[in-house]
């Protein structure tokens, strides 16, 4: 490279520099003065220039740089990568004596004597609330309808599978809890499932209570929107999101002005076997202008005077909640879930429930079985008062057992035993409450242990024992039920 | 365990006809014509010249953030309404070869429907999912579930884990074990449950899942809620899915660069919507060279495929060990409800520890598992009988005639020669609403999907077959849809039939989740 030289001369033709003669001809000075001008270049010039030369040949002479990373493999390479790759096993091996893997095996009807394993037992943990599960009447129905379409359905509600069954059973159910339309689904769980992500979608946001169960918190990833969760039945925890997100909407308007918000609650609670507080929910409903989403499966047929839920309990008016949504297989005992509402909200989910539209419908004699049941709910409103009579009574019997406490509240028919003090770690939790399980089993006492998927669970509930409540335990069944907890407690329980 | 018997090898033939480029045309004319009178309505609805009959949200809540985007809803409004009275058609019968509709009329245009009360009887069931003829309610099923129903009750009100395991259940996985000729099994309430939430519980965070273009929305909602990555190839194109396992083993997780805990692969049996076969050889082929794990979804293929009926493994006869994971439903071939998924002892048992269905579901009611049991006994021959059998060699001839005569009157058909489910090309969105309504005229019940369901341009007819139809029943059908795709000119056919579609090595583009 030749270096720069400030020479007054001509342009000089050896000087095969690109650069300067690049430089020499883009300077433009008229002809009579570039013979006197060129004597002095100026010194600026000089070094400018100067810094430019060895800035392009930095540049040349620097490493490319790409903006994402592909390096080339020879084939040679991706063979080899391809033949060390190992999965891991498809599932994980899990250990023999696994407490989840062996079932126990009821063998006949599992109604309010059941035998399992081989013993004839008193029924305290089938959700056979309202005793319907060995109904004459209820399977008479359901034999006839048998007689008539046969069991399945063959198709999805769209295609030749919605059967007059089916809309008799919808239309009931709507004239039952007094609303404008309801839908039904084929399994309890996919309800609330698919009905959540039918209206709630990405950007949208649902304020949730910790203690939801297990198929709302999948209908609530499936819908891929905002959750926050507040405190179980904490109504200053639930006011402090809500006002979070009331100042937030105010900073962004337009974007609030499309962000659709509910607040999602079940009526009695699985897992914590107590009720949320309805009237409260429903002012801050107008409040700050959210949708209320109930979820009834333990309490439809157990609570209110008639058996229409955690409304009627409250004497809330059934228009203020936008969607009710419940299973049909707890006191209704039969298969499958129903949501009711407003035309205008339940009509969405016949185009948009994934579990309604892309799923077979429900077998007409389950359906018929349902109706029967609404049937028997109508005519005799008094089961609700024995239920309720009954839970009062094993509440305040189970009260007060050494070593274990009863989670719930007095009127719920689906109550939690708990240890009163955990020794630390789960795994044995459960399995001396496993012990008390088979002391009341070998007793003739049907107990059994509450279970969840623990890694799954957003807020995993305490080990617990489920203790239910039906109309047909009699007053003898519920002694010795007691005084079997009683003495399991005492002689396992140190 | 009867012999297995070994399936000739049958050629895999497999047409999916180009659409001829007028009709492409003429049906995006008649989705603009459409869209623009749609306009105009929602125009007349909104300055109230038209009546609306559209639900509104309460007075005391119009405050409230709108439940629905206008926009959302303009395809119902506008476009799905008007041809409605083509789906959700109510029978008062068993869904077997014929049925009984209620018969019902609109007086607004299928806004309201009313009943006369007045029953369409007889009509030929070309809709309905029986192929092998098990929705009835007379014979040794229906009898067997009338007696479990009698003595069990139709509920079970608990969850396996807890106190809802009967033994019909137990034998009735044992049963769906020794049908599928793999180690064990487990069974589920409904069919769209067990995809959702069962591979949740197979993949994770750090698995990928590669899953087919056209997988239906159980598989879809279920490798979502997994939270593994996903990626798409094209539909039944093995060099596609051969691509994406290369390239996902030699790069690994994307940023990371970490190899992938495991690859699932996730097909269909048959696909309800084309109509075709999923290329079983080729992707076990390739799941044993790159060590993949397959989950094939037989929802449809179980009991329809098959010199013995046991689904698509059956069908190419190939050794159900190879599959990792069998999955199925009851609904089809078996006329219960339900699903299932077989495969070896140890993924059963962590299924029975882990799945979802297991801790928080209900499950099945005693009188479907019946019917499970004797309908799966009848096809493999152990109730003494032939029937079984003869069912599943009439629902092959009747698929192989039926296609034929269709071929042959010049309907474009798409789908695997040996499919019972048969998709007639219409495309124009007018014929979608003009065929169901002319067919239930003369007395026949056939399913038709449009957008979006299928590809917009591409609305068709689906005919699903069924071991019950017999062939005058078939020709009678076949008669009146020649005379209807005269009148609305669906004969189509042009003699340009490509070759089954994934030929083309060079048509791949690699999707990225």
């Amino acid at each position: 490279m030749r270096q720069y030289r400030a020479s007054g001369r001509a342009f000089d033709n050896r000087s095969a520099n690109w650069v300067t003669c690049f430089f020499r001809a883009t300077r433009y000075r008229p002809v009579s003065e570039r013979r006197q001008g060129n004597k002095e270049a100026p010194a600026y010039h000089l070094i400018l220039e100067g810094i430019l030369i060895l800035w392009i040949i930095r540049l040349l002479f620097s490493k490319t740089y790409k903006l994402h990373e592909t390096y080339k493999l020879t084939e040679k390479e991706k063979e080899d990568l391809i033949e060390e790759w190992q999965p891991e096993p498809l599932v994980p091996p899990v250990s023999k004596d696994h407490p989840s893997l062996s079932y126990d095996v009821v063998t006949g009807p599992p109604s309010h004597k059941i035998t399992i394993n081989g013993k004839e037992c008193i029924n305290f943990a089938s959700f056979n609330f309202l005793g319907l599960l060995d109904n004459e009447r209820v399977k008479q129905k359901a034999l006839a309808s048998l007689k008539k379409y046969g069991v399945g359905t063959c198709g999805p509600r769209g295609f030749y599978g919605t059967f007059d069954v089916h809309l008799e059973l919808e239309s009931r159910l709507a004239k039952f809890m007094k609303t404008e339309e309801a839908i039904i689904y084929s399994y309890g769980f996919a309800t609330i499932a698919s009905a959540i992500p039918a209206y709630s979608k990405r950007g949208d946001i649902i304020f949730v209570d910790e203690a939801a169960c297990f198929s709302i918190q999948k209908g609530l990833q499936a819908s891929r929107s905002f959750i926050k969760y507040f405190k179980h039945n904490n109504m200053e925890d639930l006011e402090r999101l809500l006002n979070e997100q009331e100042l937030e909407d105010q900073k962004n308007p337009r974007k609030a002005r499309v962000t659709r918000k509910f607040i999602l609650v079940e009526g009695l609670y699985i897992n914590t076997a107590d009720i949320c507080p309805l009237p409260e929910l429903v002012k801050m409903k107008y409040k700050y202008k959210v949708r209320i989403f109930l979820e009834e499966s333990m309490s439809f047929g157990v609570l209110g005077e008639h058996g229409r839920g955690v409304t009627e309990h409250f004497g809330v008016n059934i228009d203020d909640i936008d969607l009710i949504s419940a299973n049909m297989e707890n006191a209704v005992a039969s298969i499958g879930g129903f949501c009711c509402g407003r035309s205008f909200v339940i009509d969405h989910q016949r185009l948009s429930g994934q579990g309604y539209c892309f799923s077979a419908s429900l077998p007409p004699m389950l359906a018929a079985a349902a109706i029967e049941a609404l049937n028997i709910m109508e005519e005799d409103p008094d089961i609700f008062t024995i239920l309720r009579d009954k839970s009062q009574h094993i509440y305040n019997a189970l009260q007060g057992i050494p070593g274990l406490k009863l989670v719930g509240v007095q009127f719920s028919p689906a109550l939690h035993l708990q240890l009163e003090r955990s020794s630390g770690s789960r795994d044995s939790d459960m399995q001396l409450l496993r012990t008390i399980v088979d002391y009341c089993l070998e007793r003739r006492v049907a107990l059994t242990l509450a279970r969840y998927l623990e890694k799954e669970e957003r807020f995993l509930p305490s080990p617990s024992i489920r203790v239910v409540v039906t109309i047909q335990q009699t007053e003898e069944d519920v002694q010795k039920a007691v005084s079997c907890i009683r003495e399991a407690a005492a002689a396992l329980l140190i | 365990m009867s012999p297995q018997v070994p399936a000739a090898p049958r050629p895999f033939a497999e047409s999916f006809e180009e659409t001829p480029m007028l009709v492409a045309v003429l049906t995006y004319m008649g989705y603009g014509v459409l869209t623009v009178f749609g306009y105009l309505r929602d125009f007349l609805r909104h300055w109230k010249i038209e009546r609306c009959h559209i639900g509104r949200e309460k007075e005391e809540q119009t405050g409230f953030v709108p439940l629905y985007q206008d926009f959302e809803n303009f395809y119902t409004r506008n476009l799905y309404i008007r041809i409605r009275d083509n789906w959700n058609r109510p029978i008062c019968s068993v869904p077997g070869a014929k049925m009984d509709l209620m018969e019902r009329t609109s007086r607004d245009y299928n806004w309201t429907f009313d009943y006369t009360g007045r029953v369409v009887r007889d009509v030929i069931n070309l809709g309905s999912y029986n192929y092998l003829g098990f929705a009835e309610n007379t014979g040794p099923c229906a009898d067997a579930a009338s007696e479990v129903a009698a003595k069990y009750g139709v509920g079970v009100a608990s969850t396996r884990q807890e106190i809802g395991n009967l033994d019909r259940h137990e034998e009735m996985e044992k049963l769906v074990a020794e049908f599928l000729g793999v180690e064990s099994a487990m069974a589920f309430g409904m069919g769209f449950a067990t995809n959702s939430m069962n591979i949740p519980a197979l993949a994770g965070k750090g698995c990928l899942i590669l899953s087919d273009e056209l997988n239906h929305a159980s598989l879809v909602l279920g490798t979502r809620l997994s939270g593994s990555t996903i990626r798409v190839f094209k539909h039944n194109n093995m060099q596609s899915l051969e691509k994406l396992l290369r390239e996902a083993i030699v790069h690994g997780q994307p940023r990371t660069h970490r190899p992938w805990k495991k690859i699932l692969i996730v097909v269909e049996g048959i696909y309800s919507m084309e109509g075709s076969v999923v290329r079983l050889p080729e992707v076990i082929a390739l799941k044993k060279r790159y060590r993949a794990y397959l989950y094939l979804d037989e929802a449809h293929s179980i009991g329809a495929l098959g010199p013995r009926g046991r689904g698509v493994v059956d069908y190419f006869g190939l050794d159900p060990c190879d599959v990792d994971v069998m999955m199925g439903t009851f609904t089809k071939s078996f006329g219960a409800a339900g699903g299932y998924i077989a495969g070896k002892r140890e993924l059963i048992e962590y299924l029975r520890s882990h799945s979802h269905s297991a801790v928080y579901a209900t499950s099945m009611s005693p009188p479907v598992v019946e019917q499970i049991i004797t309908s799966m006994k009848c096809i493999m021959g152990e109730d003494g009988t032939k029937i079984g059998l003869e069912r599943v060699q009439q629902l092959a001839v009747n698929t192989v005639y039926f296609r034929k005569r269709l071929r042959d009157m010049g309907f474009i058909i798409y789908g695997n020669q040996d499919s019972p489910v048969v998709p007639m090309m219409l495309y124009m969105p007018a014929k979608i609403g003009a065929f169901g309504r002319e067919m239930l005229k003369r007395n026949i019940g056939v399913v038709v999907v449009g957008f979006p369901a299928t590809p917009i341009i591409e609305s068709r007819a689906r005919f699903c077959l069924s071991a019950a139809h017999t062939r005058d029943v078939l020709d009678r059908a076949l008669s009146v849809i020649s005379e209807v795709g005269d009148l609305l000119q669906l004969k189509y056919f042009r003699h340009k039939i490509q070759p089954a579609r994934p030929a083309a090595r060079d048509a791949y583009e690699d999707v990225d989740n």
